[in-house]
Formats: structure tokens, C-alpha cells, sequence
């Protein structure tokens, strides 16, 4: 009775703050790979479409999908495989708007280790990020049927500096420029991009929970439209982008550097317009093929449809 | 172009020695210097970091030194949790340098069932706190502290990092892994940590002073800053996102030298922040870390600089009291050739009166005064002279000139002569040359109808032949009047020069006597050139020869006496050997044959229309020729007994 009493009283104050601030949680630290997002609240283009929407940083030790289901934000940033083995996992996640079109995630070798082809990887170390970032990773060594040593891989890239790994993954607009500025050399280095491998994932996408787009898909709508008015905004002004985010990494005292962020800058505007001009929608072959390889690598057993899946983000 | 004074080209020349043996030495000095200054900045850079790169090394060793016997201490013990919190704290008590020291075991190596343990103590205001590390948030096993030392399975130093929650301080952490024997033999246990605070070596290097405008900095195993002067880099940009930012290729490969672990010194044109600099750089090869010691180039060379710009004053103020002292040396020693010069070009302008200036003797220049002023005396004599005989030969020139005139004046120069006699039509005419002449012509009537006419040419120039001819004419005409026959006026004219005639001098003449009446025509010819006589429809030909001597070269010569019909119309031209000899410039003859020709051509004109076509010829034959002897024409037409006009031309 007292549980009864007390769960009315959570869902009413869940109620009340979701008709006033907004969260949007992102699946990383702040920095140029939501610069599309940070300009959007900058600029006002979630206000100015009638959400009072606050930005969460996310972080090494933040799960946007916990911080869905336990209602600690309304929406949130996930690539499309994470959210679609959630979804198969038993959470009702929706997807309303698609931002990255093409996979950044890759693999990095040295030369100088002799890896230059995939068989080459064959026994080595290879060092992964968490479950959502192995997905590709492991589909491919299933589809080439290479074992590797699988390592979890630190935020840093200081093992694999120091010998400790053979290859690591990669984020071709984050990880693998800090290899650059590490004093490694393009040259120097052997880059398998997951995209070129037929396991091209269209990314960064913005998701919430059914219940949350029932409750108001103008809102969620919303989101999503202002998210991608940031991106044209930045895409038009990178330097004032470029400030705006340096200026937010260090608010949230996260280490800044122009060089980097000037790089991620641009191979996001790379793998956001993939050729095309900014747009939300996911299309149903990247998102069939992602689930076929999703299922056929035995991640999850029962896709969703891609009309009960995807949001229509509006016009 | 006028060339320059010497005293200019002098003083020039040696001042233009004395600066380029002062640009040397300078330039000798200023580079010697240099190079010993980049020397010793090679050497104090060099040693600056060893200095610096061995105290950051000794501190963080002292660290290093602690973990890694704490980690020996837990090979083989079996500790409590409490003695093992009591452990990281009791690090603390005795390392003050160490912030922070951590436990951390393998997934359930401490105890079956927990997958994370991790005590941890820290330093949090002035006393230590106590807590435990692990769990869903914090996976220390994919923390490099952990991992790194797990992985590589030996103690290792991390990148500095930035402590969230120890207040934004900069830290390093040194792992060292520890292992314990089980029942699958040695297995890795955990790691022990100490986290050292690197706000002491950021003071530190801080404190480094290195000139004005010169630093310190540490870079990291990957080339992150870990100490600058700017703060905003440090562990935000690593030396390469830094180069890339300034589009800086040379900041680049000094990054590439540090972090490979090599020591080195090296020149920059443009060293951010800097400017012109030396970098020397060593390694802190247990860190992999690396300090670079930044040196101005300017501030290093100041005082080098300084010097050679002294040395330059000194330089140009010698410079100038050189040249005042050249200029003046120099000026001294022309002085007198300048006096002398403008003496002599007052010599030069006729100013023969102005005594040279008085100029020492004894030097060049003295003895070339001296021949000056000898030259000037013996000028002056000189022209006292040429003055004299100047003023005498002028004398001479004019009484010459008067005789002349008063020469040409004896002959007959009014045409026509007898206007009113219709028998005749007379021309003559006498082109002088500059040089008085001998040349005469005359003509005149004897008696009432016979009218006498002569040409002659005296042997020589000047004024005996001038007083010859005049004596001459005067003798034929007195003769004339009373001898009819053309040969006995001849002997009686040759009879009468010829005595007294000392000078033997001689004269040709053509003299011949027409009667008006009958066209009848005596003469008689003294060595003279035979006229031309021109009938109607004939050519002009020349009168046969009566080949007789001149006149006056001996006495008692008899002269014939040769006659001629003049029909009317018939005219005789004479003329002397002027004509004839007339030279053009390229000193060819007038000659006869074109004489004839030029008559031939005027054979119906009338005596003045032929004399004058015939001068005009040989004018336009001589050109510019100077003319060498006087040129003498005379002619003479019959025109018939009776009244009458020459019918015209």
C-alpha cells in the first residue's frame, strides 16, 4: 500500500519534470562529436521549438540507456547497434533521428608491428572498448573466422603506445588523430574502417523510450530537428563551433585541444554528410543490413521492424 | 666627365681601405664571439636540463623507489584489508611528495566474490582519507594505472593526468605490478600506485629562470606538456597538435627528437612565443619523458651585439676623424697645385702679366712653379716679338693691297669702251688672283679707225712683276701711238724692257692693231698663247703659231708682224695661261680642248656674253679650288665698217 502510494508519487513528479526540463543525455564527454548539439542549445533552436531541453555530458562510466530507463533524461545519443541490442535486450527504446550516416569506428595497427592486412590480426592483442563497441569488431572476426587475444582497451590509447597491444579500436575522428598527435604518422600506421567492410553502421543517432515519444512526439520531434539546424550551423561556422566547444570541454574540465577537436570537426562533417546534404532519417537498407549482421553474428535473435523502430522525424 | 679632385680620389681611396679593414676586424670579432657565446649556450642549455631533467628524476625515483618495495612487501604477505588500508596509509605518513596510494587486486585475487578491491588513500585537506576503489562506475582493470602495469607486467609511470577530484591537480602515477604463488603457479595479484603531485615540478621548472624571455618545458612520453610557461597547454596539447595548430614543421620534428629520447640542441628561426632561439634538449629516460631548455637567441647575442655596436661607434667616430684628418693632409698637399693650376689657366686665358704665385721650391711641385714661371717670361718675349713682326707684315700686306688696286686700276674697265663706234664690240675681263699678279690687257685706239688690243702675261708674281706689267703697258701704249706695225712695237716694247732689265724678268704678249675699215688685222705675238679666232659657221681655232720669244729677257729680238681679214661677225678671244691651267680640286687642268669647247658653244654671243660664259665655266671647273694665277680674257668682234649693232645671239 505504502509502495503503491510512493510509486504515484514518483510518476507524478517524473510527469511534472517532464513538462519542464528536458534532458538529453550524450553517450560521450563532451566534445566536437556533439557539436551539432552543443550549438543547437547555444543558439536557442530547442527553445525556440518549445523544449526546455538541458544537455548531460556523458562520460567513460555513463550508460545512456541506464540513464533512459531509470528516467534520469528523456532523450539520449546512442549508436544504432547499441540501441538496437537494447532494444532486443527488452527496453522500448524509438529512434527519431539519425545524425551519423557512416561508420567512424575502426581498427589501428603500426606498420612497423607488420600487421597490414586483416589475416595479419590472427593471434594478436587486440584491445576493444565495452560491449557496444565490439559488435562490429567481433562480427568481422566471426565473418574472416580470425581468433584474436581480445584486450578491454583504456580511454587511452597508452598501452597500445607502449607495445602492450597489436591493434586497438578507433574512432576515426577521436582516437586516431591522438595517435597522430602522439607523433605517429598516417604513414605509420595500418587503418581497417569498419565502414569499407561491409559493416558500415550509421552512428551517433538520437533515441528515447516509446513511453516518452507517446507522451509527446512534437517534443521529440523537436529534439531532432533543432539537433540537425545545430549541425547545418556548424558545418557553416567551424570556427565559431570549434570556440564554442573548446569552451564547453573546459567548463566540464575536460582536456581541450583545437588541433583535435579541429580534426573531429571535420570527419564528423565527413561521416554526417557522407556526400549529401544533413538529414534525420535512417535508411531501411543500412538499418536492415545492420540488424541482418546483428542477428546472423547471434547479438540479438529478434530485430525489430523498422516501422515499429524508427520515428517518422518529421518534415 | 670630369674626373675627381685628388685630394678627393685620395682621401676616398684610404678611407674606403680603412673601412673594410674595420668591417673585418668587426665582423671577425662579432662572429668569433658569436660562436663562442652559441658555445657556451650549448653548454649551459646542456647542462640546465641535465641539472633539472636529475632533480625531477631523483624526486619521482624516490617515489618509484617506495612502490616498488611496498609491492615486494605484498608478494608474500597475507594481509587483512585493514592492514592493507593501514599499508597505503602509513605510504603516505612517511612520503610526503606522495599524494595518493592505491592497493588494487585482480578480479577476486583478494577474496573469492569480489571482483573489485582496492583500497585507496589520499591526502584531502591537511589529513588522510581512506576509501576503496571499484565498482560499475569506476572499472579500474581499463584504467592505464591498472592496466598498463598488469598488461606490460612492469612498473611503469603514467601520462600525467588531471586529478577530477583532487582539485584540478596535475599527477603522475607510478604502478608496480606484484605477484603471489598459487596453486597455478606465480600469478600477477594487483598493483601498487603512488600518485605523485606534479605542482612541485611545475613550480620548479617555473622558477627556472633562463634569461629574460627564455624557458623551461617538460614534455611527456607522447610529447604532452606537462610544464610551460603558457598554462593553457599543458596537458591539453601534446608538442604535435601544437606544431599543428601553428602550421609549425620544424616544432614537429624537435617534438619527434624529444619524444624518441634523444638529446640534441637545435636552432629555430621562429620558436613560438619565442622567436629566433636554441633549443637544448634532453631526455629523463626512467619518465621517457623529455626537457627542453629554450634559450632567445637575441637575449643570448645581446651582449655580442652590444659589443659590436660599440665597436661600430667606435668604428665611425675613427671613421670621421680619419676622414677630417685625410681631408686635411690631402688638401695641404694639393693646395699649391690648385694655386698653380688656376695661375696657369689665368696664363692660359693671355694673361701674361700676373707673376706666378710664390710657391716654395724645394718639392715637385715648387720646381714645376719655377719652369711655370719661365714658361710665362719666355711667352711674353715671345709675343713682344710676334707683335712686332705681326704689325711689319701687315704693313706690307696693305701697301701690297693699294699696289694692287692701284695695278688693276690701270686697265681699262669701262664696257662698253666706245659707245659710240659701231665697228667693234670689245669685253675683257681679269679675275686676280689673292697673290698680286703680272696679267695685263689693254686696248685703245690708235688713230681715228685703227684700234690696237694686247694681252700679257709677266714671268713671276708679286710686286716686281706688278711694276713690269704696269711698265709694260705704259711702254705699248706710248709705242703704239706711234709704230703702226704690230712686230716693231713688240721689238721696240722688248728693246725697251729688256735694258736695265736685271732681273731678267720677261713678259708674253699678243698685241695686234685692226683697221676698223677693212677688218684688216696685224699682230704679233711675244711667246704668248695664240688666240682663238671665231668665224661665222667655222669652229673656233687658233691663230697659227708665230712661235717668237717673250719680252724683255734680251734686247734686239725682231718681232713679224702677222696679218688677217676679220670678215664682220668674225671675234678673236685671248686670253693668258690662267684659263687654260685653271685647276679643279682634284688638280686637273681647265685645258684647252674644253676652252674651245666652251667658246664653240658661244660662237655668235657677244664679247661679254662670251668672256663671261667662258669665266663662269672655268669658276664652275675650279670650285673650291684656290686659284693659283690671275685668269685674263679679252675679246674682240668685228662688227663690220659701217654703223651697225652686233646682231644678237
Amino acid at each position: 500500500m505504502r509502495a503503491a502510494f510512493l510509486t504515484v508519487i514518483l510518476v507524478v513528479l517524473c510527469g511534472a519534470a517532464q513538462a519542464g526540463t528536458q534532458r538529453l543525455v550524450l553517450h560521450w564527454l563532451p566534445q566536437a562529436q556533439f557539436a551539432g548539439v552543443l550549438m543547437a542549445e547555444e543558439k536557442g533552436f530547442y527553445a525556440r521549438r518549445g523544449v526546455d531541453l538541458s544537455i548531460v555530458p556523458g562520460g567513460p562510466d555513463v550508460n545512456v540507456s541506464r540513464h533512459l530507463a531509470e528516467g534520469r533524461a528523456e532523450f539520449a545519443t546512442m549508436f544504432l547497434s547499441t540501441a538496437l541490442e537494447r532494444r532486443a535486450s527488452g527496453m522500448d527504446l524509438v529512434h527519431i533521428g539519425q545524425i551519423v550516416h557512416q561508420s567512424a569506428l575502426m581498427l589501428v595497427a603500426r606498420k612497423d608491428s607488420g600487421i597490414r592486412a586483416l589475416n595479419d590480426l590472427q593471434g594478436r592483442r587486440v584491445g576493444m572498448w565495452g560491449p557496444d563497441f565490439q559488435i562490429q569488431p567481433r562480427a568481422l572476426f566471426k565473418r574472416l573466422g580470425i581468433e584474436v587475444e581480445v584486450v578491454e582497451q583504456a580511454p587511452s590509447m597508452d598501452l597500445f603506445m607502449r607495445g602492450g597491444l597489436d591493434a586497438v579500436s578507433a574512432m576515426w575522428y577521436n582516437e586516431y588523430h591522438t595517435l597522430m598527435s602522439y607523433g605517429l604518422d598516417e604513414k605509420d600506421m595500418t587503418a581497417f574502417f569498419f565502414r569499407d567492410l561491409d559493416l558500415n553502421f550509421p552512428e551517433d543517432g538520437l533515441y528515447c523510450l516509446r513511453a516518452t515519444y507517446e507522451r509527446d512526439p512534437a517534443a521529440a520531434r523537436a529534439v531532432a530537428q533543432a539537433t540537425l539546424e545545430g549541425w547545418a550551423y556548424v558545418f557553416a561556422h567551424p570556427e565559431e563551433a570549434l570556440d564554442l566547444v573548446i569552451r564547453r570541454m573546459k567548463e566540464h574540465k575536460v582536456r581541450a585541444n583545437r588541433a583535435h577537436q579541429r580534426w573531429m570537426l571535420a570527419r564528423m562533417q565527413d561521416i554526417i554528410l557522407a556526400g549529401g546534404a544533413p538529414r534525420l532519417n535512417l535508411d531501411r537498407p543500412d538499418f536492415e543490413a545492420a540488424t541482418a549482421a546483428l542477428v546472423e553474428q547471434g547479438f540479438i535473435s529478434d530485430p525489430p521492424g523498422y516501422a515499429d523502430f524508427v520515428m517518422e522525424p518529421g518534415p | 666627365m670630369r674626373r675627381m679632385a685628388i685630394a678627393t680620389r685620395l682621401s676616398l681611396l684610404i678611407l674606403a681601405c680603412v673601412t673594410a679593414i674595420v668591417v673585418l676586424v668587426a665582423g671577425y670579432a662579432f662572429e668569433s664571439s658569436r660562436r663562442t657565446m652559441v658555445d657556451m649556450a650549448r653548454e649551459n642549455g646542456a647542462l640546465l636540463a641535465q641539472s633539472t631533467a636529475g632533480r625531477i628524476s631523483a624526486q619521482l625515483q624516490a617515489t618509484a623507489k617506495v612502490t616498488e618495495t611496498v609491492a615486494a612487501t605484498l608478494e608474500d604477505a597475507d594481509m587483512r584489508e585493514s592492514d592493507l588500508r593501514d599499508l597505503t596509509r602509513r605510504i603516505l605518513f612517511s612520503n610526503p611528495g606522495i599524494f595518493g596510494s592505491a592497493i588494487a587486486f585482480e578480479p577476486h585475487a583478494f577474496q573469492a566474490g569480489r571482483r573489485f578491491f582496492a583500497p585507496f588513500s589520499f591526502r584531502q585537506d591537511s589529513h588522510v582519507t581512506s576509501t576503496t576503489l571499484g565498482g560499475a562506475d569506476y572499472n579500474y582493470f581499463a584504467m592505464d594505472w591498472y592496466q598498463l602495469a598488469k598488461e606490460l607486467n612492469q612498473p611503469i609511470w603514467t601520462e600525467p593526468y588531471f586529478d577530477e577530484g583532487g582539485g584540478r591537480a596535475l599527477m603522475v602515477t607510478y604502478s608496480a605490478p606484484f605477484a603471489r604463488v598459487t596453486p597455478r603457479g606465480l600469478q600477477l595479484t594487483g598493483v601498487v600506485t603512488a600518485d605523485v603531485n606534479l605542482d612541485w615540478l611545475q613550480r620548479m621548472i617555473a622558477s627556472i629562470r633562463v634569461s629574460d624571455n627564455g624557458h623551461v618545458f617538460l614534455l611527456s612520453r607522447y610529447g604532452a606538456y606537462i610544464a610551460h610557461p603558457d598554462a593553457g597547454l599543458i596537458m591539453n596539447e601534446t608538442i604535435f597538435t601544437h606544431a599543428e595548430e601553428l602550421h609549425h614543421p620544424s616544432l614537429r620534428d624537435l617534438g619527434t627528437e624529444m619524444v624518441s629520447g634523444r638529446s640534441g640542441f637545435i636552432e629555430f628561426a621562429d620558436f613560438p612565443g619565442v622567436g629566433a632561439a636554441y633549443v637544448s634538449f634532453r631526455p629523463l629516460p626512467d619518465e621517457h619523458w623529455s626537457l627542453g631548455v629554450v634559450l632567445p637567441k637575441d637575449e643570448l647575442l645581446a651582449g655580442v651585439n652590444r659589443l659590436t655596436r660599440v665597436m661600430a661607434g667606435i668604428g665611425l667616430a675613427g671613421f670621421a676623424v680619419l676622414a677630417g684628418v685625410v681631408l686635411l693632409v690631402s688638401g695641404s698637399i694639393t693646395r699649391p697645385l690648385r694655386i698653380l693650376t688656376s695661375a696657369a689657366a689665368g696664363i692660359a686665358g693671355g694673361d701674361l702679366e700676373q707673376p706666378m704665385p710664390f710657391i716654395a721650391p724645394g718639392d715637385e711641385v715648387g720646381d714645376l712653379a719655377a719652369s711655370f714661371e719661365r714658361m710665362r717670361e719666355s711667352l711674353k718675349k715671345h709675343i713682344a716679338n710676334l707683335t712686332e713682326t705681326t704689325a711689319a707684315k701687315e704693313r706690307i700686306e696693305s701697301e701690297l693691297r693699294i699696289a694692287h688696286d692701284i695695278q688693276m686700276g690701270i686697265l681699262p674697265k669701262t664696257f662698253p669702251p666706245f659707245p659710240d663706234r659701231t665697228e667693234l664690240d670689245v669685253f675683257a675681263s681679269i679675275l686676280p688672283a689673292r697673290e698680286v699678279g703680272g696679267d695685263l690687257y689693254d686696248f685703245f685706239f690708235v688713230d681715228e679707225h685703227r684700234f690696237c688690243f694686247l694681252v700679257g702675261d709677266v714671268s713671276g708674281k708679286g710686286v716686281p712683276a706688278a711694276f713690269f706689267m704696269a711698265v709694260t703697258k705704259t711702254l705699248i701704249k706710248a709705242v703704239a701711238e706711234r709704230e703702226p706695225d704690230p712686230g716693231r712695237i713688240l721689238a721696240r716694247v722688248n728693246d725697251e724692257l729688256a735694258a736695265d732689265n736685271d732681273s731678267c724678268m720677261f713678259v708674253t704678249l699678243f698685241l695686234a692693231i685692226l683697221d676698223t675699215r677693212t677688218g684688216r688685222l696685224g699682230y704679233g705675238n711675244a711667246g704668248h698663247p695664240s688666240p682663238l679666232l671665231l668665224r661665222a659657221g667655222l669652229p673656233p681655232e687658233r691663230i697659227a703659231g708665230m712661235e717668237e720669244p717673250m719680252a724683255g729677257a734680251m734686247p734686239d729680238i725682231d718681232y713679224s708682224t702677222g696679218t688677217l681679214d676679220l670678215l664682220p661677225g668674225d671675234a678673236l678671244f685671248l686670253s693668258t695661261d690662267g684659263v687654260s691651267e685653271a685647276m679643279n680640286p682634284d688638280l686637273e687642268l681647265y685645258s684647252d680642248d674644253r676652252l674651245l669647247e666652251t667658246v664653240a658653244g658661244q660662237a655668235r654671243a657677244g664679247a661679254r656674253d662670251l668672256v663671261l660664259a667662258v669665266s663662269a665655266s672655268v669658276t664652275a671647273w675650279a670650285g673650291d679650288a684656290e686659284q693659283s694665277d690671275d685668269i685674263t680674257m679679252l675679246a674682240v668682234r668685228y662688227l663690220g665698217p659701217g654703223p651697225g649693232r652686233p646682231s644678237p645671239s
